[in-house]
């Protein structure tokens, strides 16, 4: 008998049929790759056929069982076509019933809102005398920005190629100063201004040095504001060693997945953890969530602070085009919530 | 996509109790089954009436937690924004920046 082929989506968003089986063997390939890559255990058989159910099915949408929804936060979050931040946020807190919200600037990098850090403290502390939902106040560490032409420091990405080890190292210890002070900056202005914590969105983009310079703004700021919320959200699985040698009390970072990035952040001080897993776009949406939930999983056995997947467009199972299709969104975002028993997403 | 997200997987906000689990995640760093159960203990409701917009809108309402305002269910008179999370620092045991600094700048 031949077998019913369902729709479903690639990586890349585009839409595709497969039979079960084919789904089935996506998802085992998944999972045993994720395994082989962060050296951790795949997927168990209830798994994998938890997770063959959510997308052997042809349903538009999907969603988690009634009681078991999670916190969702967002990392900039809002259209920025509304008008105003103000109008955005209420709009993100009355239509969409977000849970936490985040107040971003379309240069979103610490480097830039240090510049006009009083017009975002301004819309804070409006924002904070019309809403009732908390709210964030987001940016991304962008280590890169602090090197020529941009910033101040020799530029590593150049001195590399050229095989200038000892100079790199040393731009990058240079910009890593500078960043951590303009995180710091940038929060207690935000935190003074009344918002209800910090989020470091995309944090590891530039590699080691990125989260390292992450990891000591956190560690500062939670020494300053005790119950301020602090989401620490990363870019991609794999911490890339840029420099090589950093370390965070006396843990290599280079080279850290998931599980250690998360004991990394929640000991610099962080209370929300973000762990984000790239998209191969030539796999299937199925493949992708068995890869990431595989690599995600050990956080939740070890983790003291709520864990949120970034389930943004491109990562932990959603496709990476500009508009993805609504059956794969949901079907990560249930997977997540149903297989690894996250906190949020 | 957010709207994907919220309606899949999201607690709703303030229609539902989402907020305040999110509260005790931020500030506390308390993980979802611990931050649930705190919030329901001091509601006084079962985890499930958390996630439940019927439940909760009664509840917040009884509360003065802030709620949801569209032409069909307006509630002039009730505490909103500044003057709910008065009331949901003192609900959750929480000390709300922004509360704090409005208690300041107001000579509270």
């Amino acid at each position: 008998m031949t077998e019913l082929r369902v729709p479903t989506r690639m990586g890349d968003g585009s839409r595709v049929e497969r039979t079960r089986s084919e789904l089935r063997a996506d998802i085992e390939a998944g999972t045993a790759e994720g395994a082989r890559r962060a050296k951790c255990p795949p997927l168990d058989a209830d798994e994998l056929d938890h997770l063959l159910d959510i997308y052997a099915s042809p349903a538009s949408f999907t969603a988690v069982d009634i009681g078991e929804q999670v916190v969702l936060s967002c990392d900039g979050g809002g259209s920025k076509m509304t008008g105003t931040d103000l109008q955005d946020l209420l709009e993100s807190e009355q239509r969409l019933g977000q849970d936490i919200l985040e107040l971003w600037h379309i240069e979103y990098s610490y480097k830039a809102i240090k510049t006009i850090l009083p017009f975002q403290q301004q819309v804070m502390q409006n924002a904070q005398l019309m809403l009732t939902a908390p709210i964030q106040y987001g940016a991304q560490p962008n280590l890169a920005f602090y090197s020529k032409p941009d910033g101040p420091a020799e530029n590593w990405f150049e001195l590399l190629p050229q095989g200038r080890i000892a100079e790199s190292r040393a731009a990058v210890e240079e910009a890593m100063e500078h960043a951590t002070r303009d995180f710091v900056y940038v929060s207690d202005g935000m935190m003074e201004a009344g918002a209800d914590g910090m989020d470091f969105d995309t944090t590891g983009g530039a590699g080691d040095a990125d989260l390292l310079s992450t990891l000591r703004a956190v560690e500062q700021i939670r020494r300053t504001w005790p119950e301020a919320g602090i989401e620490l959200g990363m870019a991609g699985e794999f911490v890339i060693g840029v420099h090589g040698e950093l370390e965070w009390k006396g843990r290599r970072l280079a080279g850290m997945w998931p599980k250690e990035q998360l004991e990394v952040a929640q000991e610099a001080g962080a209370t929300i953890f973000g762990p984000a897993v790239n998209i191969r776009a030539s796999q299937s949406c199925a493949w992708n969530a068995a890869f990431a939930l595989t690599v995600v999983k050990p956080c939740m056995e070890v983790a003291r602070i709520p864990v949120h997947p970034n389930v943004g467009q491109g990562v932990c199972g959603v496709p990476v085009n500009g508009y993805p299709g609504e059956d794969a969104s949901s079907r990560a975002a249930k997977a997540c919530v149903e297989i690894l028993r996250c906190d949020g997403l | 996509m957010d709207v994907t997200h919220a309606l899949a997987a999201g607690m709703g906000g303030i229609r539902t109790a989402g907020d305040l689990v999110a509260r005790m995640q931020m500030s506390r760093g308390m993980r979802l089954k611990e931050a649930k159960e705190y919030v329901a203990g001091r509601l006084g409701c079962t985890v499930r009436d958390l996630s439940d917009s019927y439940a909760m809108e009664q509840l917040r309402g009884e509360l003065g937690l802030g709620r949801i305002l569209d032409h069909s269910n307006l509630h002039p008179g009730a505490p909103t924004a500044m003057a709910a999370k008065f009331r949901i620092a003192e609900l959750l045991g929480l000390r709300i920046n922004c509360v704090e600094r409005f208690r300041e700048m107001a000579g509270l």
